[in-house]
């Protein structure tokens, strides 16, 4: 009797204390990221173009539109417009040019004395599918046949082109042309690099017992890239108006005597680009595990 | 002898008494463990809000199981309702202090919840 009422007890206190010891259960979850913008208004966004410059290895303004394109239709609920990529470069530089040769305001206002580029340029300029082609070289009276712009090379260079984001009513046009979608557009500084010093690295080293051990060591090296400076502008087709900015920088480098394509350092400075481009449009999940307990 | 064979019954009825002295609050525990339970299984099978509405009740239901809120601030977490979450967590560590567990999850989900912050305020 004593024996089995004290297993009982045994087998009842085991119990509890199976019960109190903590079952947990790792699953994974995916944490979302609302997007920095609202685009709930818009079902349609053009990827217009960018200002680009740094590098001529790769056309980073042809390269990013296709880019952002692509990634825009599969990763994100926007219908992505296809349309031929605004040279912004030589629109921006036209705009530049027609606001130098302005003259006072007081002289004859027919035109404003301006040559027709000027003109179209000011108003609206020639957006959309015909916009490539209806740049400045096609204007009969154009100085000079508008020349190419100057090279890009450096952040300062892109200073000149800025003030076309802020052109409202060229987005506008823009934005009328392709019935009001959200307008990416922006700059894009491609450049090259090249630097030497010191720098750290792991080295595995292995003893008279054949012990691997690692061990950091400081080497001299000589060492070229890429750096790549996007700078996405977001513009309301509807209003012409910008709604979001959105920069960054990002680098990569490799031994000197590695020769990597421009272009594949390009995709590779993207790689990393292309969350926080599309963390601003739509919802980015953030994939980890947690426990749940019982 | 008599003596020692009462003495198992004894304990046992002083045990009863005990669970007796707080039907309460073992009945709460109970329903709320089932809740929990349930909302595990389903959380597994990836129906998020049926488990985060499970969780709810158990913490509901009895407020001082930091299972209960631990696992509501990771459904939460899991619907991004950040603010939600971190209540639930920080409820969680409050009652349970030393469960490296749930430490291990509120400190995974701050480091998100800091990054989102950093996003918005960008």
């Amino acid at each position: 009797m004593t024996a089995r009422s004290a297993a009982t007890i045994a087998s009842l206190v085991l119990l509890t204390f199976t019960s109190a010891c903590t079952n947990f259960f790792e699953v994974p979850i995916e944490t979302p990221l609302s997007p920095k913008m609202d685009v709930t208004a818009f079902r349609r966004v053009l990827v217009a173009g960018f200002i680009s410059g740094g590098t001529d290895d790769v056309d980073a303004n042809l390269e990013t539109v296709r880019l952002l394109r692509s990634q825009l239709r599969t990763k994100s609920g926007l219908r992505v417009i296809e349309a031929d990529v605004l040279p912004l470069a030589e629109l921006a530089a036209d705009k530049a040019k027609a606001a130098a040769a302005t003259p006072a305001p007081s002289s004859e206002t027919n035109n404003g004395g301006l040559p027709k580029v000027a003109a179209d340029v000011q108003t609206s300029a020639p957006p959309g599918p015909a916009a490539a082609a209806a740049a400045a070289p096609q204007q009969p009276n154009a100085p000079a046949a508008a020349p190419a712009p100057e090279k890009i090379r450096s952040a300062k260079d892109l200073e000149k082109y800025q003030s076309i984001f802020s052109d409202v009513a060229f987005w506008k046009k823009i934005g009328e042309e392709y019935e009001n979608p959200l307008i990416v557009t922006g700059t894009i500084l491609f450049t090259p690099l090249q630097t030497a010093g010191f720098i750290t690295r792991n080295v595995e080293q292995y003893d008279n017992l054949g012990r691997r051990t690692v061990v950091p060591q400081r080497l001299y090296m000589e060492r070229k890239g890429f750096a790549i400076a996007p700078k996405f502008i977001f513009i309301d087709g509807r209003t012409g108006a910008t709604l979001h900015t959105e920069s960054t920088r990002e680098e990569v480098l490799y031994n000197a005597q590695q020769n990597t394509p421009a272009l594949s350092s390009y995709f590779e400075l993207m790689d990393k680009v292309i969350p926080m481009f599309l963390g601003t449009l739509s919802t980015q999940k953030i994939r980890g595990t947690r426990v749940l307990l019982r | 002898m008599k003596m020692r064979a009462l003495l198992p019954r004894a304990a046992a009825f002083a045990a009863l008494l005990l669970v007796a002295a707080e039907p309460a609050f073992a009945d709460a525990r109970s329903t709320a463990k089932s809740q929990v339970d349930f909302g595990i299984k389903v959380a597994q099978n990836g129906l998020w809000k049926e488990a985060v509405y499970r969780w709810e009740k158990a913490a509901e239901v009895d407020p001082s199981y930091a299972a209960a809120w631990n696992n509501l601030g990771i459904g939460y977490e899991h619907e991004g309702r950040f603010e939600d979450a971190r209540k639930a967590y920080e409820k969680a560590v409050a009652l349970d202090p030393k469960n490296v567990l749930i430490r291990q999850n509120y400190d995974l989900f701050k480091e998100i919840n800091d990054r989102a912050k950093r996003r918005n305020d960008r």
